[in-house]
């Protein structure tokens, strides 16, 4: 099957598929679970006419493993999963990240309920992982392309964090190779050749120290040295963030993904019918654009937070907005009884209901 | 009468020196930190020689477990992944399927492979992966100090099974090598033992051909191998090869339990 990239109707998670193959990915790995699934499907189909490898994984568990000996090599590789199974790979996710090994891992989610697990994990230890938050299909597209370039810049995993409406809406979108420049150099990756070269490569997450060097793995210094690297990484990405109409904005109100979508067509509604209020979308969930947020607020007297979940990244606005104005979650838990997060949760006449109660 | 141990009582009155260097080329270093009369490093240096011997070296990567062994990890001259505990075959799934052409071996032990990891290693089986495992087994949890594993022998001691391991409240030994043999994507599945000369002889054999199956294609390829733990076993370091033949080989039996390519 060839990828076509001219502009066309693809559910989102065929453009996703269509991205990270664009991107340059040539392994994948997966366990069925909604709303990841048809993605492991679409990389099922797509991947051996690129000469890549799709592989069903007995688990989530084996899934992140796969990814992991695949990326070892230095071919760019991906894996995924909704928030459960990404629960199950949490372990190898905060290993990834002390071997400094790349790897595109992407949370179809249900609903919003993982913010804390992609931003505050992976797991054990200290370790962060990136996370890019698409609204929409065409920005899934970006992100999963950008996601790849960044896993191979910083020797990190980095996180796509999506959900059941990215992964079933439909949208005519064009799949091109984004040109990022040239991939660094790659002295770390394992194939065998340096193996009885006297310096034969280790890609370990307790450090790359050698025996014969200083005495082999010292993890004090090894996980100092991790920490330097998370601090120049998360300070040398870019935060991303859209702001709509928060020049003269009185409340703000701050979402992300695709409930962000609803709630700024509710805000703009609200703007037509004359209320001062200004709209604020984290795109980099981690690193957090603390700064532009901060800015964003300008004037404003209250800052509103929407998610489908118990407010979990109306901490971040906490911390970004520092206590100059008060922070209210106006969010709440999905209302799907399937467990998917989908409608009726998203109606922009709630969401504008509940940002005219802050607006008082 | 010999005596078995070297008298301690005052210093040698020659110097010890070298009689000839047995580090393995593939060995960065050849001094170790695992216990005295460990296994582990009898094992090891037959995988190495084994890599060296196919004349793959430069195709070879080690991918390992971890436990007592993966004090080898950073001291190997062949490249190395470092896996989680357990989860050592799928990485080498990933390795071996990105890049086909490489000789792709894992070393684990049976706390490792059997009770942090078996599904891993069953399912890369069962595909037919064409990776080769190695299980280092002690019955025990030799770097957490003696604990019991899937493969403890009934009766054996350990520190969490100190009348012994009781079928009826910590149930019985798993013969994975068995379990992998039943499987047909398994081509070579034998069980070796490193408690003396002949038994090495014959491990060595069992890891070259594990690997040369491999490098067939003929499907994947398993080598148990029981090391002694005198540490983990609270035995005494010389008693420890003999213990492993009274407890341990009884249930794991040493032996070839399949070779699809063999002839015939």
């Amino acid at each position: 099957m060839t990828v076509t990239t001219s502009p066309q109707l693809r559910e989102g998670s065929e453009a996703i598929a269509d991205a990270m193959v664009a991107a340059g990915c040539r392994f994948f790995s997966g366990y069925p679970m909604t709303p990841f699934t048809e993605v492991l499907e679409h990389m099922a189909a797509k991947l051996p006419g690129v000469g890549g490898t799709c592989m069903n994984a007995e688990s989530e568990l084996e899934a992140v493993g796969m990814a992991w000996g695949a990326a070892a090599t230095g071919t760019p590789s991906a894996t995924g999963s909704t928030g459960q199974g990404l629960s199950l790979m949490q372990e190898s996710l905060a290993e990834l990240c002390y071997a400094r090994i790349p790897l595109v891992v992407l949370n179809m989610a249900r609903a919003q309920g993982d913010y804390w697990q992609a931003t505050r994990g992976p797991g054990h230890g200290d370790a962060r992982i990136p996370v890019l938050a698409p609204m929409d299909v065409p920005e899934a597209t970006e992100l999963t392309q950008l996601a790849f370039h960044l896993a191979a810049k910083w020797r990190s995993p980095i996180l796509l964090f999506g959900d059941y409406y990215l992964a079933h809406t439909a949208s005519s979108v064009s799949v091109a190779p984004h040109d990022y420049g040239a991939a660094p150099a790659d002295d770390w990756s394992l194939d065998g050749s340096t193996s009885g070269s006297g310096r034969a490569r280790l890609l370990s997450p307790l450090g790359t120290t050698k025996r014969n060097e200083r005495g082999g793995y010292d993890l004090a210094q090894h996980y100092t040295n991790c920490a330097e690297h998370t601090d120049a990484m998360l300070a040398g990405i870019e935060p991303m963030i859209e702001t709509a109409y928060t020049d003269d904005a009185d409340v703000l109100v701050v979402a992300f993904g695709t409930p962000a979508k609803y709630v700024r067509a509710a805000v703009t509604r609200l703007r037509a019918d004359g209320a001062r209020i200004g709209f604020v979308r984290p795109i980099t969930l981690l690193p957090f654009p603390s700064e532009a947020l901060a800015r964003a607020v300008g004037g404003a007297r209250v800052v509103a937070v929407y998610e489908n979940n118990t407010g979990q990244m109306v901490d971040d606005v906490r911390l970004a907005v520092a206590g100059r104005v008060p922070v209210e979650f106006i969010g709440r838990l999905s209302l799907d009884g399937s467990g998917f997060g989908i409608a009726p949760d998203l109606d922009s006449g709630y969401l504008r209901d509940r940002i005219l109660e802050v607006l008082g | 009468m010999t005596e078995r141990y070297l008298p301690t009582a005052a210093p040698p009155e020659q110097p010890a020196r070298l009689v000839d260097d047995f580090t393995p080329t593939l060995l960065d270093v050849g001094e170790h930190s695992l216990c005295p009369g460990c296994g582990e490093p009898i094992a090891m240096r037959a995988i190495l020689e084994a890599i060296e011997s196919l004349d793959a070296v430069q195709r070879a990567i080690g991918v390992f477990g971890i436990g007592c062994y993966t004090a080898f990890s950073n001291n190997l001259d062949v490249e190395v992944l470092q896996a989680l505990h357990g989860r050592a075959p799928s990485l080498a799934t990933g390795v071996k399927r990105a890049k086909p052409n490489t000789l792709v071996l894992t070393v684990q032990g049976d706390g490792d492979m059997v009770n942090e990891g078996l599904q891993e290693v069953l399912h890369t089986a069962a595909r037919g992966e064409r990776v080769t495992c190695f299980m280092l087994d002690n019955g025990v949890f030799g770097e957490t100090g003696g604990h019991m594993t899937a493969t403890t022998a009934l009766g054996q001691r350990t520190k969490n099974t100190l009348d012994g391991r009781d079928a009826e409240q910590h149930g019985f030994p798993i013969r994975v090598s068995t379990l992998i043999a039943e499987l047909e994507g398994a081509a070579y599945v034998a069980r070796g033992a490193v408690n003396n000369a002949g038994n090495v002889a014959r491990t060595k054999k069992m890891i070259r051909r594990a690997l040369e199956v491999q490098e067939l294609g003929l499907g994947f390829s398993f080598v148990e191998i029981l090391t002694m733990c005198p540490t983990g076993w609270f035995v005494d370091t010389p008693e420890a090869p003999d213990y492993l033949t009274s407890t341990l080989a009884p249930v794991h039996a040493p032996g070839v339990l399949k070779d699809v390519g063999a002839k015939t």
